[in-house]
């Protein structure tokens, strides 16, 4: 039985909303390339030039790859860089023009996919969707093409959003894992029948696949690092890991076999034009398997961060009861709300947290003073630089001359006759000046390790050398060994024999510093190398004064 | 006992003198009692003397003003009642823009401090607790914010498949549309930063609070880096966060909470984890909430 009907009351129920989802993402994806066409369109109303003789829509196209191209996990392509490899591409499609009518272009375009005028600096279209109830409604799709953003030195890098890759490829709400299958297949089919072109066009389809993938993993770790609970870690995550791991796996083994698929064909391709297509290929393959590679790289941490943000998060300080919670009280049913209404709040919000303001009221006397008062003339060079007095910034001496003095006459000793410390320490304080006994015992440490080369350069005749026999010194001021303190002449040997002399005196350093190793600190740690690390470590080792 | 009189009448009169004087005091926000002796001493005498508190209370109320607070920390804490002179209106601070945008200004603006508080006391523990002191950075504010929105948006979109708003009915779009559609940065000729940027509106919503008083700036790291003052944390806690709360009531929005706060915060970058992620801005919001 078939119930006639009017068509007013009763419209094809078959183009009820369910039916009009596929409508609605047609709908969309037709508006993504307006933006493209449009350049076309306003490109006779700029002024200036005649610029028609531009293809605006094909630069558009080549600015979004080239940011596409240099996106990678963590950045993105900066405008000048962009603007560098654009110039060339204008410059291809009117040699004849001017180089800065290029650059201008250039700068154009780029500038009309951020959409820079608009204070969105997006794009919107509107569409309509019919109600099963014959209701047809308008909507606004709002969408941007390349988007700035700032790292965290504040540098302005832009990247290309999903929908611009999306129109890029051309495969508009597509599964992205059967697409590169696809892509890659074609790929192949491609070279083995020796169509280069349409192979390139393909393995730069398969390389935006790739990018696609890596954002996606990175805005799901960016969420994970700022709530592990945003993110369905129990199954969605693990699953697109694995999914993806297996991905990168297949495609890495799949683009390596093109790879030397290409390679055997570029090496013995004898048409020049084949052979550069070839290494073009090679080069866009090669780049793939590197963001694949990083891809993997990223998902095999992936696991790593989510359990890192987990500790992290989860062991932190549990918060305690009061006050109003201003995120989930206040800001996020704000923001719920329809903008109209949600500024009633927002508003209400605001004079509280400013605070007062102190109104002011300038007397009529002073705004005509103000107002008449001629402009301030800037200095651009601004006040003088005033020609700073430096001073040398040296410690003074920790010992001053006289005590030198005193203690390098106690040292003057006989060759033929050396002296314990004790003694020399004894007969300091007798002269009762504690800072000669002081430098005394410093000079004596100093000893044990000589400077025998830099003592020669100078040119003296004898050098005081100290050696530790093993005598432990009993002083009520400085502890470890009672050094034999003497001085030794310097003789001048034939050259053959220097490195000799100098490994003997070397020993004999080590020596001595290793016994006062037993004694002192870490005396034994400077002194295995040059003399001058020797002579500092000791006198770090066994320096150290007897705390009383 | 004309002299008596004569002697109250002075002692009354020096009194409100003393209260007005406290009352300037409190008006010039950046002035703090541990920099300045006489503030120190009044401050000290409203706490002791409850006459003069009552007085110096009864002079805010003849000025159009209330007093929120008056402690040793913050100072004498006034608050511009409704048409007072003393007040900041939303609409003497987002006047600049004009057009069709600018209804959507006045909006992100004023949502900008809302979100500036909510990140300077994420917990409702740390509005209460008057030594907490809040640490907050330009792009720490608008990556929180965004990523609200972006949970909304995951919400709004389990909902229905056709999520776009509707045209030609800007009032009726959700506000965190309005903020995820918005630029959060851009190139200007001069290399400012641009104002109608999420970023431009956050800095500036920060400098106006730097200059009520109510943050310091710190460092100019991730755009400008500040922390709270005891001040700032009075103002949300005793008048703001009522005020746009009993707007919410009167819209019926009302959300419960366990008292327990719904932000999650996090010490520090944990040392753990690898220095790449250190570097990604977002990272940083963890750290900063």
């Amino acid at each position: 039985m078939i119930e006639p009907v009017s068509p007013v009351d009763r419209p094809p129920s078959a183009v009820g909303l369910v039916g009009d989802v596929g409508m609605v993402r047609r709908l969309k994806a037709l508006a993504l390339t307006g933006p493209l066409h449009d350049l076309d369109a306003r490109k006779a109303h700029l002024d200036g030039a005649d610029l028609t003789v531009y293809a605006m829509a094909e630069l558009g196209l080549h600015a979004i790859d080239l940011v596409t191209v240099a996106m990678d996990f963590d950045r993105g392509a900066d405008h000048d860089q962009v603007l560098r490899r654009l110039v060339p591409l204008a410059a291809a499609q009117a040699p004849g023009r001017p180089a800065a009518e290029h650059e201008r272009v250039a700068a154009w375009v780029l500038h009309s996919l951020i959409n820079v005028g608009n204070v969105n600096r997006g794009f919107d279209a509107g569409y309509g969707t019919l109600h099963a109830d014959g209701r047809y409604e308008r909507r606004r799709f709002d969408f941007k093409l390349l988007v700035e953003l700032a790292d965290p030195h504040g540098e302005i890098y832009l990247r290309a959003t999903d929908e611009a890759v999306t129109v890029l490829v051309g495969a508009l709400d597509t599964d992205i894992t059967s697409a590169q299958i696809a892509a890659e297949v074609a790929l192949d089919t491609l070279i083995r029948r020796g169509r280069l072109a349409d192979a390139r066009a393909a393995a730069e389809a398969a390389r935006y696949r790739t990018v696609q993938y890596a954002e996606q993993l990175r805005r799901q770790l960016d969420a994970t690092r700022r709530n592990v609970l945003a993110v369905d870690w129990l199954e969605a995550m693990p699953a697109l890991v694995d999914e993806a791991l297996a991905h990168v796996e297949q495609r890495y083994r799949y683009e390596n076999a093109i790879l030397t698929h290409i390679r055997r064909y570029r090496d013995s391709a004898d048409d020049p034009d084949h052979k550069r297509q070839a290494a073009d290929l090679v080069t866009i393959v090669g780049d793939c398997i590197r963001r694949h590679t990083q891809l993997q790289a990223r998902l095999l941490e992936a696991g790593a961060v989510f359990r890192a943000e987990q500790d992290r998060q989860q062991f932190a300080t549990a918060p305690s009861r009061g006050g109003l919670d201003l995120h989930a009280q206040l800001l996020v049913p704000t923001l719920t709300l329809p903008a109209g209404d949600a500024e009633r709040p927002a508003a209400a919000f605001f004079p509280g947290a400013v605070g007062v303001r102190t109104p002011r009221t300038p007397r009529i006397l002073d705004l005509v003073d103000l107002l008449l008062r001629p402009p301030v003339e800037r200095d651009t060079l601004g006040a003088e630089v005033v020609e700073a007095e430096l001073v040398d910034l040296a410690e003074p001496p920790r010992f001053d001359d006289e005590t030198w003095s005193g203690a390098l006459r106690l040292l003057d000793l006989d060759p033929g006759a050396p002296r314990r410390l004790s003694a020399l320490l004894a007969e300091a304080r007798r002269a009762d000046e504690r800072d000669v006994a002081d430098l005394v015992a410093l000079l004596a440490l100093h000893a044990v390790s000589p400077r025998v080369a830099a003592s020669r350069q100078a040119g003296d005749e004898t050098l005081t050398v100290a050696v530790d026999d093993g005598t432990v010194l009993d002083d009520p001021e400085f502890g470890g060994a009672d050094l034999l303190v003497g001085r030794a002449r310097l003789v001048t040997v034939p050259e053959a024999d220097e490195a000799e002399a100098e490994a003997d005196a070397d020993a004999g350093a080590d020596a001595a510093a290793g016994a006062g190793a037993g004694i002192g600190a870490d005396a034994g740690a400077g002194a295995g190398g040059d003399e001058d690390g020797a002579g500092g470590g000791s006198v770090n080792g066994s320096a150290g004064r007897r705390r009383r | 006992m004309t002299q008596e009189r004569r002697v109250d009448h002075e002692a009354a009169r020096e009194a409100a003198r003393e209260a007005a004087r406290l009352l300037s005091f409190g008006l010039r926000p950046r002035l703090v009692p541990a920099r300045d002796v006489d503030y120190r001493d009044l401050v000290r005498r409203y706490l002791r003397d409850s006459e003069f508190a009552a007085l110096t209370r009864a002079v805010a109320d003849g000025l159009g003003l209330v007093v929120l607070d008056v402690s040793e920390r913050a100072g004498i804490v006034p608050a511009g009642a409704e048409d007072s002179a003393f007040a900041m209106r939303l609409g003497d601070y987002a006047r600049r823009a004009g057009g069709e945008h600018r209804a959507a200004d006045r909006l992100l603006h004023a949502l900008a401090q809302l979100a500036v508080a909510a990140l300077a006391y994420p917990r409702p523990a740390d509005l209460t607790d008057a030594s907490y002191v809040g640490r907050v950075s330009v792009h720490g504010v608008d990556a929180f914010v965004r990523e609200t929105c972006r949970l909304l948006a995951e919400r709004a979109a389990g909902e229905d498949l056709t999520v776009d708003p509707p045209l030609d009915a800007p009032q009726l779009e959700a506000a965190w549309r309005l903020y995820a559609r918005r630029a959060s940065t851009g190139t200007t000729r001069d290399a400012r930063r641009l104002s109608g940027s999420t970023t431009g509106i956050v800095a500036r919503a920060m400098n106006v609070l730097v200059d009520a008083g109510c943050l310091v700036l710190v460092g100019d790291d991730a755009g400008g880096t500040f922390r709270t003052t005891p001040r700032y944390q009075v103002q949300v806690r005793e008048l703001a966060a009522d005020a746009a709360f009993e707007e919410l009531l009167a819209l019926g929005v009302v959300t419960v909470t366990d008292g327990a706060g719904t932000v999650r915060v996090v010490v520090d970058e944990p040392v753990l984890l690898d220095a790449p992620a250190a570097q990604v801005p977002s990272a940083r919001v963890a750290a900063d909430v």
